[in-house]
């Protein structure tokens, strides 16, 4: 439990301690918020889906968690190449729980980007249908990001350096984004693509609670978000106990 | 009695026998000098050794346990300072030490107790809560030796702790582990590329050379089997004088990489 607990702490510590680092990863969220949603805003209108900022801004929130999450289990490579990683695997702990608080860590920090986006998207003009669902938002934000830092922890057990990390972010990150119906509407075989893709749930959750608008309904969201967690959980904790240095 | 014993060890890497059929024991309480040229073997027996891999073949115990069975025991059995930094830089010295006591299941009344006096042996008390990546090479294994004694083990292991530290620093810090060895009877097993070093600190030392141990003893003792007079002149003889080239693993291309950048910005 202390060791979960005190690496669990290090991320956090590692996450606030750099101020450049979450304001960069502000950049992104906020360029897309304010220039596809003002962009786009009179076209989806006209198209008579209404408000696009209200329809965008639970897209922008999943984008920002899965980016930190995915980027935050990738920091294991970083902690292979500045040597820390060998400080925690000489250790008399087991390996499940230097990975699951690693994991948890990463998962509060990209909660935590999650709600710094909510606030933006507040700023920009969203507006929640439902201010008494935040909590449960937020809930739902831990437990995407749970899910995409151990799919990034798995993905560093793998990798070996950093050359990689193009090939991840070019070819699954961006991927995952932009199927997941975060920027347009779900239909026709977009749709049957995104039922593959666990953010897809994520982001319908979010609009479930966010705006009351959903597609798989919020009790298969939480359920697919729940068991494919799990899933990449045990997958990740599995390579990181292979790990030879 | 032994607090190591290797027997018949090896490591094979596909179609590389880094380690091959090696044994040798350290004793309780000696200072034991594993020397080689580059990519002799050295680094991998250490990891065999700490349980970072696992040997294709071979028997091993540390302080009575087997590395491979009973790695948490053996765990708690050693320090060690590794040939490149393994402190996190985005945390203060102090937290460093912190987290290594919690890992290691040090008390904490006891661990802040030990953390003050360990610090204050390397001098580093004073900047305990300055960040590490504002440290110099040797204020770093300074600290990274505190660390690895913070959970008082019987074996401390040192894979090249000198690289790059300038003669203050090194004899500094082998003052401090002659000390230590003399006073806590803590075993010292340590690799290195100073022959002087080695010829001063030892008690007993391996030479390992293409995976095999070519030669051991004191250094009185390898001098008068290779009818040398120092034991860098031992050591090239047992060695021979062709330079060794060592494959850069994947690691050492992103470190490349970093300076690369780094150096950019």
């Amino acid at each position: 439990m202390k060791t979960i607990y005190i690496l669990w702490l290090r991320q956090l510590k590692r996450y606030s301690r750099s101020k450049s680092r979450i304001i960069g990863s502000l950049g992104q969220p906020l360029l897309f918020l304010l220039s596809l949603g003002y962009g786009f805003g009179p076209i989806f209108q006209k198209a008579g889906q209404g408000n696009y900022i209200q329809f965008l801004a639970p897209g922008i929130i999943g984008m920002s968690i899965i980016f930190t999450s995915i980027f935050s289990g990738i920091e294991i490579i970083w902690d292979r190449q500045f040597g820390f990683l060998k400080e925690t695997l000489v250790a008399p702990v087991s390996r499940f729980n230097i990975m699951l608080g690693r994991t948890l860590g990463g998962a509060t920090v990209a909660t935590f980007q999650g709600i710094i986006v909510f606030i933006i998207s507040v700023i920009a003009g969203f507006r929640p249908t439902s201010w008494a669902s935040i909590p449960a938002t937020i809930l739902v934000m831990l437990l995407v990001a749970l899910l995409f830092t151990a799919l990034g922890t798995a993905i560093a057990c793998i990798l070996e350096d950093m050359q990689g990390f193009q090939l991840i972010m070019n070819f699954l990150v961006m991927p995952l984004f932009f199927l997941s119906g975060s920027l347009f509407p779900l239909q026709g075989s977009l749709l049957t693509i995104a039922r593959f893709n666990p953010l897809s749930y994520g982001i319908d959750a979010f609009r479930f609670l966010l705006t009351n608008s959903s597609h798989f309904g919020l009790g298969l969201d939480i359920a697919v978000l729940s068991v494919v967690s799990l899933i990449f959980i045990s997958i990740g904790s599995y390579l990181f106990s292979k790990i030879q240095i | 009695m032994n607090i190591i014993e290797v027997k018949n060890l090896s490591k094979k890497f596909k179609g590389l026998t880094a380690v091959d059929n090696i044994s040798f024991n350290v004793e309780k309480g000696e200072i034991f000098a594993f020397l080689g040229p580059n990519g002799a073997g050295k680094s991998t027996t250490i990891k065999m050794l700490t349980t970072l891999l696992h040997p294709t073949e071979g028997e091993m115990q540390l302080n009575g346990h087997n590395p491979v069975e009973n790695p948490d025991e053996v765990r708690r059995s050693f320090g060690i300072v590794f040939q490149d930094p393994s402190l996190d830089d985005e945390l203060t010295a102090y937290e460093n030490i912190e987290l290594h006591g919690v890992l290691y299941d040090v008390p904490r009344a006891i661990g802040r107790k030990r953390a003050e006096e360990l610090l204050k042996l390397v001098e580093l008390w004073d900047r305990k809560d300055d960040f590490v990546k504002t440290f110099s090479g040797g204020m770093k294994r300074r600290l990274e030796i505190a660390r690895g004694l913070l959970h008082h083990p019987k074996i401390l292991f040192l894979d090249e702790p000198t690289l790059g530290l300038d003669p203050q620093t090194r004899n500094h810090m082998w003052n401090y582990i002659k000390e230590l060895n003399q006073k806590e009877g803590i075993t010292v097993f340590f690799t290195t590329h100073y022959m002087e070093e080695a010829d001063r600190i030892a008690g007993r030392i391996a030479i390992i050379d293409h995976g095999k141990i070519v030669a051991s003893g004191t250094t009185q003792e390898l001098k008068e089997k290779t009818g040398k007079a120092s034991l860098e002149d031992a050591f090239l003889e047992l060695t021979g004088k062709v330079i060794r080239e060592e494959e850069a693993g994947s690691i050492d291309v992103m470190r490349m990489n970093r300076r690369m950048w780094a150096g950019k910005k």
